[in-house]
């Protein structure tokens, strides 16, 4: 060995170098290689599993702009996720300049969070003088507008909410109809009463548990705790409220639904694609009685949805979502003794971009009165502009559209600030402890308050005032 | 290579030796550039988010500072962390210790005395469960077990009753998943290791009039004495970091009544957006891992220790 080691010493020391080299440069020059095409803008959304209704919408918007600017090339970025997820992703790719997307379709619930994150970017100066921005509601403009006084996302539309009901069960179960019930008693006498006379029938849905994400915090635990006389957030300390009966008696209105057999089976409410399965199979089908919800979910049955369902109406109808005991909403707008939350989602400008400009053009494109129009139409949105609502085609376009518009003048909010996302995850789990019947209400409540207290410092919460 | 001789004189008044030493290291920079960009950056990097707040979203994201030991107190303070280290170890004592190990061995020793038929189908059908992607048989334990599933169906046709075994009894349920999935390795590793017990052995105490039981307590035992610690320390450490099967058939419910520590932290880190947090509980899960293996380690007598 020792003999050998000398004459090619020098030239296979060299190879192993040279190897050696190659190994070392690949992975930075691929690192180097991934330079983003200055012409492409991205747009991220979420796709609601099979759901084109976005895909179409960006689509004629993309062939709109090729003619105009045939220079851009965009990018459709649609993340396939369930809720909570879709949030998650967004954050992750934002986070990082190689894979931010230039437009982002976000919820407005998450917004403030993600501004606080540093995120997004203010968009102040270009909607400034945008005659679309004009058209807008003053609650929408205000959902984008964070504590520093700055706009940072365009809002599309909003949604309400409030009790669907299958008048072919009502019917076997005997209910009278219409139907409107007067306090949570109600609600709760004409599941128990579907319960007694249609026995296969899934009662009331309540979204509720951590699988269903904000669905469960915003459609099940917020349209009833706004019914109470306990409130989420005190607007006027601007402090999360700790302690409060009412939010026992929610959480108690969820464990009786889910132990008395009034709600879906826990393996079916805990999945997370309940949804799908209420939209798709349980209502046309006859097989759910009452289903607490929102607005735009009539878009599954549309001419050209995945479930097309053209008797959904009359099939289904609709009912306010009664305060606990019928007494006025003391926190929603006006003298009335229903409860309905208002969401809504909205294009955003990630920091890290450095397409905002190109992604502004893509913007304007979308928010024609025209696109808007045909948009909120697919997509059963309830409009905020007041030139969409001023068109001929967006009145009565739907049989609930009415009666959803008319409930936003009455809509409660959810709390706009940074932290409500990670309330609404404790929210989630106090919901996911009293459904299996395991944990008492008063036990639930007080591990969310202190939760909370953890959360957002012992300074920004108060206790609930008697 | 043992027997060097004296290195050739015009090398050694070439160059000194430490220069020498340090040009022959030279090769060996690529692969260690590599192990600390992509392995030990990554390590040393989640050690340090451990000891931050770093947030996902919400304020927290914006500004990122070291808390000290802030996040193992929280945890440590938390009841659903405890829990979850309670249901890691349960699901882990269940799951690998008891059910595969035992399950592996028996496999391992029927396969022996089988047919070469029976056992072709038997490695073929376990292995099957082994090779099967996590999300996929975390989907047919689902179907199996589920309210309207494959068991209940069963069991109602023989007249017992049904229950949603998933929601009753989350923590048995995803445990014997990971039994079914897991029992392949398990037989691999104990076949392997029976096949290189000779067989004379086995002959001779025959001839002394041992029992298969005897056989096997005497014998086999302890010959498979140091392949038992590997598997039990392998299959532990994959046990405790079992994340997707879970995930798929109970997503940690319902409640936390299946939120072993894995699931705790991706909670944490990506629900709740507390990747700080979540990264203080990862490095207590490779905590808990690094006990396990020492304790199998202690079990080894110490000629075992290699």
């Amino acid at each position: 060995m020792a003999g050998r080691r000398r004459s090619p010493g020098l030239s296979r020391r060299s190879l192993i170098r040279a190897v050696g080299g190659t190994l070392v440069a690949v992975p930075w020059l691929a690192a180097c290689g991934s330079a983003p095409d200055p012409n492409t803008v991205r747009i991220q959304y979420q796709q609601f599993g099979s759901g084109t209704v976005m895909r179409d919408h960006l689509l004629r918007v993309v062939q709109q702009l090729s003619s105009q600017r045939p220079d851009i090339t965009i990018e459709l970025v649609p993340l396939v996720a369930a809720e909570a997820d879709y949030f998650t992703k967004n954050e992750l790719m934002m986070s990082s300049p190689n894979v931010t997307p230039d437009l982002v379709y976000e919820d407005t619930f998450i917004l403030k969070s993600d501004v606080a994150a540093g995120y997004l970017r203010p968009i102040d100066e270009l909607v400034r003088g945008w005659p679309v921005w004009e058209e807008l509601t003053a609650p929408s403009q205000q959902a984008v507008t964070y504590t520093d006084g700055k706009v940072y996302a365009v809002p599309t539309h909003t949604d309400t909410r409030a009790l669907w009901y299958h008048t072919g069960v009502f019917e076997a179960a005997g209910i009278e109809q219409p139907w409107q019930p007067g306090s949570w008693e109600d609600l709760l006498a004409a599941a128990r009463q579907i319960k007694e006379r249609v026995p296969d029938v899934v009662p009331l849905n309540i979204f509720s548990g951590e699988p269903q994400g904000e669905k469960a915090s915003m459609q099940g635990f917020e349209m009833l705790l706004y019914g109470t006389q306990t409130t989420l957030f005190d607007e006027a300390s601007q402090k999360w409220v700790v302690g409060g009966q009412g939010f026992v008696d929610a959480l108690q209105l969820i464990q009786t639904v889910y132990t008395e057999g009034l709600a879906p089976s826990l393996g079916d409410a805990l999945n997370p694609n309940i949804g799908d399965t209420i939209y798709n199979s349980w209502l046309p089908e006859g097989q759910l009685g009452i289903n607490l919800d929102g607005s735009w979910i009539s878009q599954n049955w549309g001419a050209g949805a995945a479930g097309e369902w053209p008797e959904w109406w009359p099939t289904l109808q609709l009912a306010t979502m009664p305060t606990q005991t019928g007494a006025p909403n003391p926190w929603a707008p006006g003298e009335v003794d229903f409860v309905t939350l208002a969401g809504g989602w909205s294009w955003a400008f990630p920091a890290l971009s450095t397409k905002t400009d190109l992604a502004w053009e893509v913007l304007q494109q979308m928010m024609t009165t025209e696109n808007a129009l045909s948009m909120a139409l697919a997509d059963n949105q309830v409009t905020i502009r007041a030139d969409v609502r001023a068109e001929p085609d967006y009145q009565g376009y739907s049989p609930t559209i009415d009666f959803f518009t008319d409930l936003g003048e009455s809509a409660i909010y959810r709390p706009a600030v940074a932290a409500y996302p990670e309330v609404s995850a404790r929210i989630q789990a106090a919901m996911g402890q009293v459904m299996t019947g395991g944990t008492p209400p008063e036990e639930a409540a007080a591990e969310y308050d202190a939760a909370v207290t953890d959360l957002v410092g012992p300074d920004q919460v108060v206790e609930a005032s008697a | 290579m043992t027997t060097t001789t004296a290195p050739p004189a015009d090398v050694a008044e070439r160059r000194p030796p430490r220069t020498r030493t340090l040009a022959r290291g030279l090769p060996m920079v690529p692969a260690v550039v590599l192990l600390l960009v992509f392995m030990a950056g990554p390590v040393v990097y989640s050690v340090y988010l451990a000891f931050t707040n770093e947030a996902l979203r919400g304020e927290g994201a914006a500004v990122t500072s070291l808390v000290g030991l802030d996040n193992f107190a929280t945890a440590l303070a938390d009841p659903a962390f405890w829990n979850s280290v309670l249901l890691t170890l349960v699901f882990t004592l269940i799951s690998a210790v008891i059910g595969q190990n035992l399950l592996g061995m028996a496999l391992a020793l029927l396969m022996r005395q089988s047919t070469k038929v029976v056992r072709a189908v038997t490695g073929a059908v376990v292995i099957a469960a082994w090779i099967l992607p996590e999300v996929v048989a975390g989907y047919l334990w689902v179907t199996f077990l589920a309210e309207e599933g494959s068991l209940n169906t069963l069991l109602t046709a023989i007249g017992l009753p049904a229950q949603d075994w998933l929601v009753s009894v989350p923590i048995w349920a995803v445990a014997f998943a990971n039994i079914w999935r897991g029992t392949a390795f398990t037989m691999l590793i104990y076949t392997a290791a029976l096949a290189g017990i000779s067989p004379e052995i086995r002959e001779s105490a025959e001839m002394d009039g041992a029992g298969p039981v005897r056989r096997f307590t005497t014998i086999t035992l302890p010959l498979l004495r140091q392949s038992i610690a590997t598997n039990l320390m392998l299959i532990t450490l994959q046990t405790l970091s079992v994340f997707g099967l879970i995930w798929i058939m109970t997503a940690g419910g319902p409640a936390d009544a299946s939120q072993t520590l894995p699931l705790y932290m991706y909670e944490q880190a990506f629900s709740y957006g507390q990747l700080g947090y979540g990264t203080a509980i990862a490095l207590m899960l490779l905590l808990i891992g690094a006990l396990a293996s020492l304790a199998y380690l202690r079990l080894l007598p110490k000629e075992d220790k290699q």
